[in-house]
Order: structure tokens, then C-alpha cells, then sequence
């Protein structure tokens, strides 16, 4: 195999590092919704797509159902089989290196792998590779530092626990937010959850939204 | 919710993420390919991400309710025009929650 390009290595760790230290916000989020520090760390390992694993302890942290929760996370988990899609052709391994493949395809391993596409294939696939190792390394390490960290604190609201994890998803939307037709979206599904939050049982209303998604993206604009 | 409730959520999860996952893998590009599947899915974390937002910043069970989590959210919003980073962003968002919390 072909020496690695310096500067896919430097993309890897840099990215992996970066969204690994958002397993804090995870971690905190999960001892607040009410999960215990061991489940928060098996979330992150098993579960292992950051805005999945928000959504199914935000849908417990608001009083939701446990399929509400399993619905929401199984929506936004959904981008990881097209990226599936993308990264098989180039990947190439069958068995267990595919399952371990198929566990770290997230946003960060196909994006870093995509980005390399002007060195060739070699660093494209060291790209997923590197990257997703990396952010699973990190991801579970600053998961459990985050879930010791909000269980030493206690009383959510005391720390403004209860304030982060909101802020922590407008953080997961905001770089999304690239037009003015997203940011119409944004603002659409918002409203949509505050007029049906006082119709439906706790959890369902944020499943609920999907339906603006749905309802926009039938026709091609 | 009881802890045996928390435990499927976490194995329900987790099980239907890999699944998700191992399927791209697997299954021939076409099944997937159609383009109104494309566009909403490219849509769908907007809409969740934004309902998120709104369910932990804005609602207790099943009612809208103004507290102090809206200052911090507001706080949050600030910093992001400011272009903070993640850090930034969750710890402004916290610690004028938590300020709103106790002096309220």
C-alpha cells in the first residue's frame, strides 16, 4: 500500500478530534435525559452517528415514548446507508472488515473520504478509514468524560444543562442552514413542532416534523 | 420512563443504526437511488434537528413553556451568529441558563 498523503492524515485527525470533543455535549445530554453514565458509553459505541444519538435522548429527555425515541434516531440514521452507498465501490471488503466499515460510516468518515477524491483512490479510502477510527476513538472517550462530568454535577437546570442540549442541536443545525430555502425549512418545522406540541402525546411531534421534509422534497423545486 | 424502557431504547437504537448502516453497504445503489428518496432524506435532519430545538428549548411534556432554557437558547443563537465554535456556542447557552435559573 502507498504511503498515506501527509495531508490527509493531518484532515483525519484534525476532524476526528474536533467532532469527538461533541461526545461531551452527548455524554451530558444522555446522564440529563435520565440514561445511566454505562448506557451513555454504549450509545456511543453501538450506536455510533452523533445526530441519532441526540435525537433518541432528546425524544426521552422531553417525556417521549421509546419508539418515538427509536423512530427519530432510525430517520436521521438514514443518511448513513446512502453513505453506505457511496463508500462500498471504493471500500471493497467483504466480511468483517465491512461490518467494522459499515460501523464507522458517518458524516465525517464519507466526507473526509469524498474530499480526497483529487489524490486518488489510496488516499480516499485512508481517509475513511483514519477519520472514522479516529472520531470513534474520541467520540467514546469525550462520551464518557461528559457523562461522568454531568452525573458529578447533579440538578441540570442548576448547571444549565437543561439550556445545552438545545443549543447543542441549533449547533448540529446551523452549518445545514447553507440557503435561504433550508433556513425557510428550519423555520417551517420549528413552528410546525410549537402548533402540534399541545395535539400530540409527548416525543410524537418531533417525529412528527418529518412531514415538512416529506412534504417539501416531493417535487423537485 | 422505567429503566427497562431506557435499555430498548438504547438497543432499539443502536440496532436499527447499524442496520441502516450495513444496508448502504449492501444493497445495490439503485434501490436507494430514487431522487424523491434523495430529497427528503437531504431534508430530514433539518426538520428533526429544527423540532429538537424547539422540544427541549421550548416544551415540558406537552406544553409549551418559557423558562429559563430560552435564554440560553437565545444565548446559543448569538454566539453562532458570532460564528463560535460548538464549544463556544453550548457553554454560552448553559451558563446563561443556569445564570436565569438561579436569579430568577
Amino acid at each position: 500500500m502507498p504511503a498515506t498523503p501527509r495531508s490527509t492524515v493531518r484532515d483525519a485527525f484534525s476532524i476526528s478530534l474536533t467532532v469527538g470533543v461533541y461526545g461531551v455535549a452527548f455524554g451530558a445530554a444522555s446522564v440529563a435525559a435520565g440514561f445511566s453514565v454505562l448506557q451513555s458509553c454504549l450509545f456511543s459505541l453501538l450506536t455510533f452517528t452523533g445526530a441519532s444519538q441526540f435525537a433518541a435522548v432528546g425524544v426521552v429527555g422531553s417525556g417521549g415514548a421509546a419508539v418515538s425515541a427509536i423512530a427519530a434516531a432510525a430517520m436521521l440514521g438514514t443518511r448513513n446507508a446512502l453513505y453506505g452507498i457511496q463508500m462500498a465501490p471504493l471500500l471493497q471488503v467483504k466480511g468483517a472488515r465491512r461490518v467494522l466499515a459499515a460501523q464507522i460510516t458517518i458524516d465525517e468518515s464519507t466526507g473526509v473520504a469524498l474530499s480526497q477524491a483529487p489524490l486518488g483512490s489510496d488516499a480516499m479510502r485512508a481517509g475513511f478509514w483514519l477519520t472514522g477510527v479516529g472520531v470513534f476513538l474520541f467520540w467514546n472517550m469525550f462520551t464518557l468524560l461528559g457523562a461522568l462530568g454531568a452525573k458529578a454535577l447533579g440538578n441540570p437546570a442548576s448547571w444549565g444543562l437543561d439550556a445545552a442540549v438545545p443549543a447543542a442541536f441549533l449547533g448540529l443545525l446551523w452549518p445545514r442552514l447553507e440557503t435561504t430555502f433550508l433556513r425557510l425549512v428550519a423555520g417551517a418545522s420549528m413552528v410546525f413542532a410549537l402548533l402540534v406540541t399541545p395535539l400530540l402525546p409527548a416525543g410524537l411531534p418531533i417525529i412528527a416534523t418529518v412531514a415538512v421534509a416529506v412534504a417539501v422534497g416531493w417535487r423537485p423545486r | 420512563m422505567s429503566p427497562s424502557m431506557m435499555w430498548t431504547v438504547l438497543i432499539g437504537t443502536s440496532s436499527l443504526s447499524f442496520t441502516l448502516k450495513m444496508l448502504g453497504h449492501s444493497v445495490p445503489e439503485r434501490w436507494l437511488a430514487h431522487p424523491r428518496l434523495q430529497r427528503i432524506n437531504a431534508l430530514i435532519p433539518i426538520s428533526l434537528l429544527s423540532a429538537l430545538v424547539v422540544a427541549q428549548g421550548l416544551v415540558v411534556k406537552a406544553h409549551v413553556v418559557i423558562d429559563h432554557r430560552l435564554a440560553g437558547v437565545l444565548a446559543a443563537l448569538c454566539a453562532l451568529f458570532a460564528k463560535a465554535p460548538f464549544p463556544v456556542v453550548v457553554v454560552a447557552a448553559a451558563v446563561t441558563s443556569a445564570l436565569v435559573y438561579h436569579l430568577h
